[in-house]
């Protein structure tokens, strides 16, 4: 089995070339700053408002900024035509995409762990004693956008309009994932927070399928 | 160049026909190439060559016909279907260092002791005390080498070079020259695609000429041979 030590390989270089040139980082972070502080400048909402339509216009914002963050996953693997390298150095082209879809996931994840201090002070919206839930559900959402962003990524990037193609493709797909993840913040928001298992367990079942559709037929998106 | 660790690899193709939407880009190649046979692709631009060669390396299936790679029975047909394929694009990445892209590919090809290997194939391209550059400073030639090394990194049995020698210049063209006939003389399979008669085409034991994705004329003859490479009637 050269699936999981191939992924590994593919991560490190994943991470060693964002970090090295934090373009995706950068991009994103400064993406979202810029919505979230001015919807709050645009609105100026009151803590009642905050629970009731901050947890929408935060997955709104994730969500537009990972279409960015995606855009160039498999884009930049047709710069020197490295894809092709990789296609023929690993057994199985699985790796390929765990891989960046665990790279992705990592970046998404960051983004919004950095940025959710800067939300909750803006919008007036304790987090501290539901930080634990809002990372789980951050992690399920982030892995659903990036199971189905990279795949898409990689039909986008063999197209023609390839730019305009990822969000088309993308945002319709996920948001099953916006309104899921919507509906668990707002709960963990509330005066009374709660756990909603309902959200959580779609999140999940989301992730497994997408995972296993894209282990099934990876394969054939990355075929020229 | 390293004293091979390979077993001689043919290759066969039979009946190939390969479609892109209405575009037959191959119509029926077949061609049973010997191990150990340096051939040489000549053909316009469009007749299929750069096709062909991605069919060989499997990053194209074809729509129809088979690829087989004949080789000993004792050798494993799964290693022996691995080429090594330098195309137009360096196929290497610009932001890592020469050295952090064999590595990278290295390991994905499980090459046992990558690290020593990676040395082995730096020192043999010249590459050695520029081996912590990134990729983007160096110039074709020298990102054309690092392509070169990549692709020998699993000491594959069968070579695929597409039009190698693009944006080289004189001494870039007469550096590859060397290095495909140490690899010719070392045993191994070689098909290369080029555009017209050159240094390089000197090394072929046989040419091949496509037109608009069929072969029409394949020989090992000389006054043939030249012909084939300067595109005059064959």
């Amino acid at each position: 089995m050269s699936l999981l030590p191939n992924a590994a390989v593919l991560l490190g270089k994943e991470l060693r070339t964002e970090f090295r040139s934090r373009e995706l980082l950068t991009t994103t972070i400064v993406f979202i700053l810029i919505v979230i502080v001015l919807f709050s400048f645009t609105f100026d909402p009151t803590s009642d408002e905050s629970r009731r339509f901050a947890p929408g216009l935060l997955w709104l914002a994730f969500l537009f900024a990972s279409s960015l963050m995606l855009q160039p996953c498999f884009l930049r693997e047709q710069h020197n035509d490295t894809l092709s390298a990789l296609r023929l150095s690993v057994s199985d082209p699985f790796a390929i995409f765990l891989a960046k879809l665990t790279a992705n996931t990592l970046f998404l994840l960051l983004t919004e762990l950095l940025l959710l201090p800067i939300f909750a002070t803006m919008y007036n919206v304790p987090v501290l004693s539901v930080l634990h839930w809002l990372v789980l559900v951050f992690f399920l959402a982030s892995l659903g956008i990036s199971i189905a962003g990279t795949a898409l990524s990689a039909i986008s990037a063999q197209a023609r309009m390839r730019e305009l193609l990822l969000p088309l493709l993308m945002l319709p797909l996920l948001t099953p994932i916006l309104v899921a993840s919507t509906e668990v913040t707002k709960a963990l928001f509330d005066r009374a927070p709660y756990v909603q298992w309902k959200g959580i367990g779609f999140l999940a079942v989301f992730d497994v399928v997408f995972l296993t559709a894209l282990w099934l037929f990876g394969e054939y998106l990355l075929e020229e | 160049m390293t004293p091979p660790a390979f077993a001689p690899v043919g290759l066969r193709f039979e009946n190939i026909d390969k479609r892109y939407g209405s575009l037959l880009a191959l119509r029926k190649v077949s061609l049973a190439i010997a191990p150990g046979e340096c051939v040489v692709f000549a053909g316009r631009n469009g007749s299929g060559k750069t096709t062909l060669l991605r069919v060989a390396a499997r990053l194209v299936r074809p729509s129809k016909g088979t690829l087989s790679f004949p080789c000993e029975a004792h050798h494993d047909q799964a290693v022996a279907a691995r080429p090594g394929f330098v195309a137009h694009a360096t196929m290497v990445y610009d932001e890592l260092t020469a050295e952090e892209n064999l590595l990278l590919f290295a390991r994905l090809q499980r090459v046992p002791q990558p690290e020593h290997r990676v040395d082995a194939l730096l020192q043999e391209v010249g590459l050695s005390d520029r081996r912590a550059s990134l990729v983007r400073t160096f110039s074709r030639g020298m990102r054309q080498r690092v392509a070169i090394a990549r692709a020998l990194l699993h000491e594959p049995a069968i070579l695929l070079l597409d039009e190698p020698a693009t944006g080289l210049d004189p001494q870039g063209v007469t550096w590859l020259t060397e290095a495909i006939r140490q690899l010719r003389d070392s045993g191994r399979t070689i098909l290369m695609s080029l555009h017209g008669e050159s240094e390089i085409s000197s090394l072929g034991s046989r040419a091949v000429r496509l037109d608009a994705g069929s072969v029409v004329a394949d020989t090992r003859t000389g006054a043939t041979f030249r012909s084939i490479l300067t595109f005059a009637d064959a």
